[in-house]
């Protein structure tokens, strides 16, 4: 203890605001860590819920079923179908134009007025609600292409959603590449995609991909636009393409959550738990990525 | 020769590449097109006062009313619940991690926080209609099965996240003089984090505010799972209210035929979210820019 502060703490006229200074310290501390502790109740909350009304409908009947009015008997089939159609569409739509955007904007054009311009319009497009995607699906790739509500319409329009954040994530994923790289690989006489090809693109590839796994484990969750361009509620059959009809693991969820019978409630319980096992999944596959990624660069 | 091959391949790459980064143009280009053609075509039928001054909200019934107030209301109410849960505790625990927590415990909160915004939202929905809702009608007996409180308070804790994790790199970019300088005229951690880091910190924190206000005007899946769809002019958050977004997907849900009035309320009050969302962004992304500036 610093003299000062005993004289302080000695002086009765001191000592209750003194007392009051640290009380204060202690009671935000306090605060703070029970407001933390309150939300990661909601969490333990919400995974306990989900676990106790749905674990018990889980088997390979739920899994290998299609849906039914009766909810004992009901599965999801189709949606788990649906939705691995819809996300690997998706990837194969994104990827390609999201990664090559991101090279573009860092690696050719970082510092243009084209490059300011669309960056800006991709921060803008990454803070519009997700039900608008749908409203742009539904004008443009249901009515105007005409591809009515297939994999390929709902596909298109995730994959305009996951755009804006897989260009972010790939181009910091660039910038992490050091420059003494390309200037090696330009000093050997290497053209800018030559060195982009054999160079950048290997060293950022784990980046990357966690990056892109990430994007697409949100679109796999995502419920609302695919509702708003008219993906089905209710299909008992698989989709056998890409201008199939079709539904998702959400939206078969939503839809039974919007049924007053309790043991629906069950089948969309044991649906989230499909679906957060599903994501679990997908990121547990960007950790490991990034952890691999790590070791090699240190 | 091989030369000028390979110059010319890297000129068609080049090309490629950069229509790729043009096409996010595009997409802005095509939603903001959509929207406007099928909002002008509504307000062709439905005069502009009309449509956002009226009071009922009725374009599925026979007698059909085109007043979207209704459906603002009841996005207002619902973020506001959301906003009263996600902003203090938000701000505090960005608080708490900031210049408080041990580096271990902030290795520990934040990948759970990072959970907490990975969680679907049709599954908050669950969590808001099956769980937080029933939990309530213990303590309220007056709440309706669907309300605006319970997807309120279940949006506040998705959002949570978002502010925390916003206002923590708020916090952070103040540069460690200020607060030492506030530690040595004598000042104990909360004063120098309350009354000198905060408010330095204060447009860095606004911009999370506002981008989180956007998010809750546009969640869609919660407050279509739980809040009801029963357009209603009410600020009382016992009752079942519509928000916008779940206007939407309740008309996405039927079969509406394209081209119909009906078919096109679903864009005009598109055309509104996308509105309201795109200004608070912008205001947002200001204050941000601005804060940053302050800094550096």
């Amino acid at each position: 203890m610093t003299p000062s502060m005993s004289t302080a703490a000695s002086d009765p006229v001191w000592r209750g605001s003194h007392l009051w200074r640290r009380s204060g310290d202690r009671l935000l501390g306090l605060f703070g860590l029970l407001v933390m502790l309150l939300a990661l109740a909601a969490l333990a909350a919400l995974l306990y819920d989900v676990t106790r009304d749905g674990f018990g409908r889980l088997s390979w009947q739920f899994l290998t079923s299609y849906p039914s009015r009766r909810a004992s008997q009901a599965g999801i089939l189709p949606a788990l179908v649906g939705s691995m159609y819809v996300i690997l569409t998706t990837a194969l739509i994104a990827i390609p134009l999201g990664v090559g955007a991101a090279i573009y904007l860092e690696e050719y054009e970082s510092r243009g007025r084209l490059a300011r311009i669309v960056e800006i319009n991709i921060s803008n497009l990454a803070g519009v609600p997700s039900i608008i995607y749908g409203l742009l699906g539904l004008g443009l790739f249901v009515r105007f292409f005409g591809l009515g509500r297939s994999v390929l319409a709902g596909a298109c329009t995730l994959a305009l959603l996951v755009l804006p954040t897989v260009i972010i994530s790939t181009r910091e994923a660039l910038r992490a590449v050091p420059k003494s790289l390309r200037e090696g690989s330009y000093a050997l006489g290497a053209t800018r995609w030559q060195t982009i090809q054999y160079q950048v693109l290997p060293a950022a590839l784990p980046a990357i991909l966690t990056g892109l796994i990430l994007s697409l484990s949100r679109a796999i969750g995502e419920t609302a636009p695919l509702i708003t361009i008219g993906a089905l509620t209710y299909v008992p059959f698989l989709p056998d393409g890409l201008s199939s009809p079709f539904t998702v693991l959400p939206i078969q969820i939503f839809n039974w959550v919007s049924r007053p019978q309790a043991a629906f409630a069950e089948n969309a319980a044991a649906g989230i738990l499909v679906l957060l096992v599903l994501l679990l999944v997908m990121n547990a596959a960007a950790i490991v990525l990034r952890d691999r990624f790590q070791k090699r660069a240190s | 020769m091989r030369l000028r091959r390979r110059a010319l391949v890297e000129r068609g790459i080049e090309h490629v590449l950069l229509a790729c980064a043009a096409l996010s143009i595009v997409v802005t280009v095509g939603i903001v097109g959509i929207l406007l053609f099928e909002t002008a075509e509504f307000l062709a039928e439905v005069s502009i006062g009309e449509f956002l001054f009226g009071t009922e909200w009725t374009p599925l019934f026979s007698d059909k009313r085109f007043g979207v107030l209704p459906l603002v209301s009841g996005t207002v109410l619902t973020s506001l619940i959301a906003m009263l849960v996600a902003l203090p505790a938000g701000l505090l625990t960005a608080i708490y991690l900031s210049e408080y927590a041990s580096s271990a415990v902030r290795r520990v909160v934040r990948p759970v926080l990072e959970v907490l915004a990975g969680i679907p939202t049709v599954v908050y929905g669950y969590f808001a209609l099956q769980f937080v809702t029933p939990l309530l009608q213990a303590w309220i007996p007056t709440l309706a099965g669907f309300n605006a409180l319970s997807p309120g308070i279940v949006m506040g804790v998705m959002i949570l996240p978002l502010v925390s994790s916003l206002s923590e790199d708020a916090l952070h970019s103040v540069p460690n003089g200020l607060r030492e300088g506030s530690y040595a005229l004598g000042s104990t951690k909360w004063q120098a984090a309350l009354r000198v880091v905060v408010p330095a910190a204060f447009s860095g924190i606004s911009a999370a505010a506002i981008l989180a206000v956007s998010r809750a005007i546009g969640e869609t899946m919660i407050v279509a799972i739980a809040a009801g769809q029963q357009p209603r002019l009410t600020f009382d958050p016992r009752v079942p209210v519509e928000t916008m977004t779940a206007y939407i997907v309740q008309v996405s849900l039927g079969d509406t035929p394209a081209g119909t009035l009906e078919y096109r309320t679903i864009f005009a009050v598109g055309m509104l979210l996308f509105l309201s969302t795109f200004v608070l962004n912008l205001a947002s992304n200001w204050l941000r820019r601005r804060f940053r500036e302050e800094y550096s």
